[in-house]
């Protein structure tokens, strides 16, 4: 992205966050439900996106994140806790089980950690619909209160949008903090070489816990931001194909991008119901957008874009250098 | 103690098919670094192409015979070219997530070409009961043990007697050298990809009859061929051919004695005991790690 000139991204990105502010005011319900579902992915999305585009480890459990935050805000919020509290919780939770599940990255990588974190998956599922005392079991729990924020109430779709959009704000600038501290480094060092990161004195061990739990904590986060928007949370939706869509979008959108995680959301929720139209074909021409897009580019969208922005700087600079050579030449 | 005895063949007989999947996963994983989410898939989609056969008015040895060619074409030869082939040099991972979309694209269009309703399939081996030392054993558990047993027994002596066999295998362990020597290793690539694509069609014939042709199916099966083939040992076919039989006695045995709520975690807390103290699997020998 460092293409274009600085000025132009930030009026960009002003443009596009007044947009998410301004247009959604005149959608309907349902607009405004899959736009807060969007804003809700993204933040799990960007959590995966720490511990696999950042630190390069496979995680196929981020949906059992979600799956726990969105327990933990339910359990919480229908005892009559204020959901702030029960966003707490759901981090810490989410947290404490990502780091335990960062251990066996300790050990195997790759494809075995990829079936690792899979089983766990399904574990974490077994127990959303198993422990019924708990979880309410297949019936699930109803009835989840939105919460008051500054005494206003949010139980109208317009104003949880916003609660969903200033979470996805806080979040993203805290991640992008992260990834620019001396700790997001770190991660990167992991991914492209950990042997070389730990003689430089990275403590790889510790980081590689840090990346699944703090990415696991994001998980929780959007977790407890999904049950107060559905209002009724049962096992389904935190099944296995959570895990594996999240997964896709972040690596549709461009893994250890910053914004990857946005557009791989916006193609993973959007993009389906786009495709509304053609009724019972949508999810099939989803899938071979999907496989189209990544046969075009596997780096993502933003790989696309990185792509052409590097050949164009590459032209630009040969462009460049022509021209003092003949600077050169005119003066001799 | 019949129940037992009960509960092992109903057991080997689903894993024997979990094999059958699992062998097929990790052949395609040896030669091309593929992991294939959608291999589940794979063995939900013949039935179905034989049920279409059937309902064009083809009698079931033939829709057999075309289910077979067909899924040959569509998840051997097509897959290959149209998705393997470009993606195979960018790395796992993004292969991976498009075999996900894969599957995705596979259910829905089952869904919608044909039905999002269970669709009984008829059996290749008759049904009823026969006895063995005293206990009474369904027909078609042993007629899908003994077919299963036929095919890995063929695929094993295909790779391990025959010219061609050590030719795949060549191209599997270290392309370099073998096109060095002579080794047609692209034509041995295609060639695992249409072994994979027969196994995945005779799994669909074995299970079906047993589970119901539903377009959700694909998703426990493929899941258990993961398992099977990563307990077994990623690289090594008798390794997927052990941990298939393993897990489905493992699956059988854990929802009698266990409990049926949680007899899916069994596998999953086995399989994360192996890769946590094995990697490499009961029966696989170690890789090497690069770096």
């Amino acid at each position: 992205m460092s293409g274009f000139a600085k000025p132009l991204k930030i009026a960009l990105g002003l443009i596009v966050i007044a947009a998410l502010i301004v247009v959604p005011m005149n959608f309907n319900r349902y607009g405004l439900f899959i736009l807060s579902q969007w804003a809700v992915m993204a933040i799990a999305a960007m959590g995966l996106n720490l511990t696999l585009g950042y630190a390069g480890q496979v995680s196929l459990a981020q949906g059992a994140f979600v799956g726990i935050g969105a327990y933990a805000a339910a359990i919480m919020t229908t005892h009559g806790w204020p959901l702030p509290a029960a966003i707490v919780v759901a981090i810490a939770l989410s947290f404490a089980v990502g780091w335990v599940l960062g251990y066996p990255a300790l050990r195997v990588q790759h494809h075995y950690l990829a079936f690792v974190t899979l089983a766990f998956s399904t574990l974490a599922f077994l127990v959303f619909r198993n422990e019924s005392w708990l979880t309410g079991g297949i019936y699930g729990i109803s009835n989840i209160p939105r919460p008051h924020i500054f005494g206003i109430a949010t139980s109208k779709p317009l104003p949880f949008y916003y609660v969903c959009l200033g979470s996805l704000a806080i979040v993203s600038l805290a991640v992008w903090w992260l990834i620019r501290s001396p700790w997001g480094r770190a991660f990167m060092a992991l991914r492209e070489n950990p042997l070389r990161a730990q003689s430089l004195g990275v403590d790889t061990r510790r980081y590689t816990l840090m990346a699944f739990a703090i990415g696991s904590a994001l998980g929780g986060v959007a977790g407890a931001l999904y049950a107060p928007l559905t209002q009724y949370i049962d096992p389904v939706p935190f099944n296995l194909s959570l895990s594996l869509d999240l997964l896709m979008m972040v690596i549709v959108g461009g893994a250890g991008f910053f914004l990857g995680p946005f557009l791989g959301a916006m193609i993973a929720v959007l993009l389906p119901e786009w495709l509304r139209f053609t009724e019972g074909y949508y999810l099939m021409l989803y899938a071979i957008a999907v496989m189209g897009l990544l046969i075009w580019s596997p780096t993502g969208i933003l790989g696309i874009l990185d792509r052409y922005l590097a050949e164009r700087r590459t032209k630009a600079a040969s462009a460049l250098r022509a021209v003092a050579k003949s600077r050169l030449e005119t003066v001799q | 103690m019949s129940n037992l005895f009960d509960l092992l063949v109903a057991g080997l007989a689903t894993g024997a098919i979990y094999a059958l999947v699992a062998v097929g996963f990790t052949l395609l994983w040896q030669t091309s670094q593929t992991i294939n989410f959608a291999q589940g898939e794979f063995v939900m989609l013949p039935a179905f192409l034989m049920l279409a056969a059937m309902h064009a008015g083809a009698p079931f040895w033939l829709a057999i015979i075309l289910g077979i060619l067909l899924s040959m074409i569509l998840l051997g030869l097509a897959f290959k070219m149209l998705l393997v082939d470009p993606m195979m040099r960018h790395g796992v991972l993004p292969l991976a997530i498009a075999t996900m979309a894969l599957a995705i694209g596979i259910k829905e269009a089952v869904k919608q070409f044909f039905s999002a309703e269970a669709s009984p399939f008829p059996s290749i081996v008759p049904t009823g009961d026969i006895a063995i030392l005293g206990h009474n054993v369904s027909l078609q558990s042993i007629g899908v043990l003994v077919l299963a047993i036929l095919a890995v027994f063929g695929l094993t002596a295909l790779l391990n007697r025959t010219s061609l066999g050590h030719q795949m295998q060549a191209a599997a362990q270290n392309p370099t050298v073998a096109r060095i020597i002579g080794v047609p290793v692209e034509r041995m690539i295609l060639l695992t990809f249409l072994i994979n694509a027969f196994l995945v069609a005779l799994a669909s014939l074995l299970i079906t009859p047993i589970y119901l042709a539903k377009f959700t199916s694909g998703e426990v099966l493929g899941q258990a061929a993961f398992i099977a083939a990563i307990v077994g040992g990623f690289n090594q076919v008798r390794g997927a051919i052990a941990g298939g039989l393993l897990i489905g006695v493992l699956d059988n045995l854990a929802a009698a004695y266990i409990s049926t709520q949680y007899r899916a975690a069994v596998p999953m807390i086995f399989l994360i005991a192996v890769i946590l103290f094995r990697p490499q699997g009961l029966l696989g020998r170690a890789e090497e790690r690069t770096v």
